[in-house]
């Protein structure tokens, strides 16, 4: 695909929904108007950044051309920490477990949790897990721990629409729901050889 | 079965380990335990006294209230909404019909309906008492929502735009949870709402008392607190965009028979 037809889409898809009643307003209008702050869930986050339009654009299956240039976009929101990235897991481990954080009825700055487990099979202990996402199991003992996927399991948790745009993970380090050190812990529980996940 | 008992049993189950491979099963067992332990019919008679009680300026019972049956017509009544209502000229699901009908009737101010409109298990709200009570009266109907109405139609298609819309924190849309077959957060199966044979069941048992909290729980609070989860502001109580949301899911469970009010765990 050439580049003037991509910045076509781009410009097609942000122009949000297009409808036939010149009447009707559009859904982030229908939310603004309905919608209300609540604590730290302040009304900016009805308003939709470019993954969140074209990801609802094309039922998040967005031209290939698209998602290449918008994840490279997303890929220079990632600061990399210099040194290990490896944290602690067994803090990671309580990180995962949290679902807590970013929403109205969580306390501003308090410490959010990963919601890991909502979504990922971790430790094998914990059997409360959820499938939305792919099973993590032994992630680190078939990848290793070197830099390059600590790198990549980094990455993927501070924004993982930098991998796959229009992946359902939360950016969960874009969006200030978890720290550096959070997500490096987490990076632990995922690849240090003592981490349950690894055992 | 004494609730002490049912909540031992739940306890056990949330314990790390607890589910084996059979763990469906298991949940189906207890599923059926608690629907055939629930307190669902004493939300629904406390629901009736309060609405046959006088409250308001007016000193009124909201037992003239209008569903879309005529004042007054309760059966079948629930499993018809939503629907238009000509006298405001919006559609409206039981609730924000029901703040319609405590505030044109009794007289009373919106805001105080709507500061709190959701209760707790000490004090359950009066739409969770008069959500159960209303709901009860349309067991064994159909579910038939308008949708023949141009704002009817209307309603449907932004509630299925709504639902496939990514925004706020996390970038959620409801099918960001509700899109794909047999998929679970934690231990909680997720129905796919945009297709009708997960949407009936569903549709077909809310409003639902929830055992984990012991409270009686209504479709607002259902929208409300997935809201709150996809780390969005908050919708407004009775708002258009929360019509629309329960508009289509509950044009998706069409022809159900309602059997609610459910218990969930």
């Amino acid at each position: 695909m050439t580049r003037r037809l991509v910045l076509f889409l781009v410009a097609f898809s942000l122009h949000g929904s297009v409808t036939a009643d010149p009447g009707a307003i559009s859904v982030t209008q229908t939310l603004k108007r309905d919608f209300q702050a609540r604590g730290q869930a302040t009304m900016d986050r009805l308003d939709q950044d470019a993954l969140q339009r074209v990801c609802t654009r094309f039922a998040d299956q967005p031209p290939a051309a698209l998602a290449k240039l918008l994840e490279a976009d997303q890929m220079k929101t990632i600061t990399f920490p210099a040194g290990s990235l490896l944290g602690d897991w067994k803090r990671g481990e309580a990180i995962a477990q949290s679902g807590r954080g970013a929403s109205w009825s969580d306390a501003r700055g308090a410490a959010g949790g990963g919601s890991c487990y909502n979504c990922h099979q971790l430790s094998p202990q914990e059997a409360s897990h959820g499938t939305l996402g792919p099973s993590l199991l032994r992630f680190g003992k078939l990848r290793g721990n070197g830099p390059e996927i600590q790198k990549y399991a980094y990455g993927k948790i501070y924004n993982a629409k930098a991998y796959n745009l229009c992946s359902q993970m939360p950016r969960l380090g874009h969006s200030g729901t978890l720290t550096e050190q959070q997500i490096k812990d987490l990076v632990a529980l995922l690849l240090d050889a003592e981490s349950p996940v690894n055992k | 079965m004494h609730l002490p008992v049912i909540f031992l049993f739940l306890f056990s189950l949330a314990a790390p380990g607890a589910f084996a491979q059979d763990s469906k099963k298991e949940i189906a067992k207890y599923q059926k335990m608690i629907a055939d332990s629930s307190p669902v019919e004493l939300f629904e008679l406390q629901g009736e006294d309060l609405w046959k009680k006088k409250q308001g300026p007016n000193n009124v019972s909201l037992e003239r209230c209008d569903l879309g049956l005529g004042a007054g017509v309760l059966r079948g009544a629930y499993a018809k909404l939503p629907r238009h209502f000509n006298d405001t000229g919006r559609v409206m699901d039981l609730e924000t019909r029901l703040l319609h009908c405590m505030t044109t009737l009794q007289g009373r101010k919106p805001e105080e309906i709507t500061r709190s409109p959701f209760g707790t298990a000490d004090k359950p709200s009066e739409m969770e008492l008069l959500s159960a009570y209303l709901a009860g009266l349309s067991r064994g109907a159909k579910l038939a929502p308008g949708t023949a109405h141009p704002k009817e139609k209307a309603s449907f298609a932004l509630g299925k735009e709504l639902f496939f819309h990514r925004a706020g924190a996390w970038d959620f849309s409801c099918a960001s949870c509700h899109g794909e077959a047999g998929k679970r957060i934690r231990m909680q199966d997720l129905p796919i709402l945009s297709k009708p044979e997960f949407a009936r069941p569903v549709m077909a048992t809310w409003p639902a008392y929830r055992v984990s909290n012991s409270e009686m729980k209504t479709m607002q609070w259902r929208m409300n607190d997935c809201y709150r989860q996809m780390r969005y502001p908050e919708p407004r109580f009775a708002s258009d965009a929360t019509v629309a949301l329960i508009t289509y899911l509950t044009v998706n469970a069409r022809g159900e028979p309602y059997r609610g009010p459910g218990t969930k765990r």
